[in-house]
């Protein structure tokens, strides 16, 4: 009953925060509004739940839905052997999110991967740059309306 | 008679066809490599150039680091378009003469990466002699690409005299 304790907990402390709970194949699940993720994550960061470890970060997009894009988090907690989902939904008129680079380092690529793939912003990042696409690129690659077979050479190709 | 004709052409002309002939063996048989390699290819490479499978058998043993000191590129793996111009510039900057091997599915067409990141064959950047496919292709199919490439260089015409230049 660990894992009930600490989504009623999270409920208790956000309750306007966090709008959705539940476990999914043995992981915690929690939709949150966009601008509570900070002091969400900070307090399972150093809470009882200690999540001390972001293991990843990425973006769904769903396109046709309203709204549009959603930010999923992962973390994991060292002492208890536990893992937790944190789930965001951004529209795409309003696209940013607060940064978790001040609570893990390594955010810190892993939201510029984001921000390279699908446009969205983070407030509070030290460098928001892109990461794997060059200079010159236009548009995100990964979001559902960039062109198939669209393509962005560097150097003149041979036809 | 014409057939005899062929095989024996004018005295001048057979010098230069021996020389050719003789140029033709030696630097198929003295390939200094340069590998650019990007992926999972990669293993197969070092597979068909270590000990198990030997190219140094064929005269291509010798890797050479440097594009300035080397005769054959081989592309060995994905080429992003990110990537495009360094191969670019390594090949402009291998001296002549020079041959390219395409070397695994990616390299030949870009493979299964059909999408925004990838150059779809890297005959769109460079001049290609010998495609290997394959994903990855085995060592075999490497040393046979390579025999290819040895056929083409001893029965091409040698720029010995650095007049023609390679397109």
């Amino acid at each position: 009953m660990e894992e009930k304790t600490i989504l009623d907990r999270l409920r208790k402390e956000f309750p306007a925060g966090v709008r959705e709970i539940s476990t999914s194949l043995g992981d915690e699940v929690a939709v949150i509004d966009k601008g509570a993720l900070l002091q969400v994550a900070t307090s399972l960061r150093d809470g009882p739940g200690e999540f001390a470890m972001l293991l990843d970060l990425t973006c769904v997009d769903y396109a046709g839905e309203e709204p549009r894009f959603e930010m999923v988090y992962h973390l994991f907690s060292l002492s208890r052997n536990r893992r937790l989902r944190i789930k965001a939904r951004l529209g795409e008129s309003d696209l940013w999110i607060a940064s978790l680079t001040s609570l893990w380092k390594n955010a810190n690529w892993l939201e510029r991967e984001v921000y390279d793939l699908f446009g969205v912003h983070f407030e509070g990042h030290p460098d928001l740059r892109r990461l794997f696409m060059y200079d010159g690129f236009e548009g995100y690659p990964l979001r559902k309306d960039y062109p198939l077979r669209r393509r962005q050479p560097l150097i003149r190709l041979k036809e | 008679m014409i057939e005899e004709k062929k095989k024996r052409p004018p005295a001048g002309q057979f010098i230069t066809t021996q020389f050719n002939s003789l140029l033709g063996w030696a630097r198929k048989f003295s390939l200094f490599h340069y590998p650019f390699i990007t992926a999972c290819c990669g293993m197969e490479y070092m597979s068909a150039a270590c000990a198990h499978f030997d190219i140094d058998r064929f005269g291509a043993g010798w890797t050479r680091f440097s594009p300035r000191q080397s005769d054959m590129l081989l592309v060995v793996g994905t080429i992003t378009h990110k990537e495009a111009p360094v191969l670019r510039t390594v090949y402009d900057q291998m001296t002549e003469p020079k041959w390219v091997i395409a070397f695994g599915t990616c390299a030949v067409s870009g493979g299964i990466y059909d999408n925004y990141a990838v150059v779809q064959g890297i005959d769109q950047i460079i001049p290609v002699d010998v495609y290997i496919p394959g994903c990855p292709p085995r060592p075999e199919t490497v040393l046979d690409g390579l025999l290819k490439l040895q056929e083409k260089i001893q029965h091409q015409d040698q720029d010995w005299r650095w007049k023609k230049k390679r397109s």
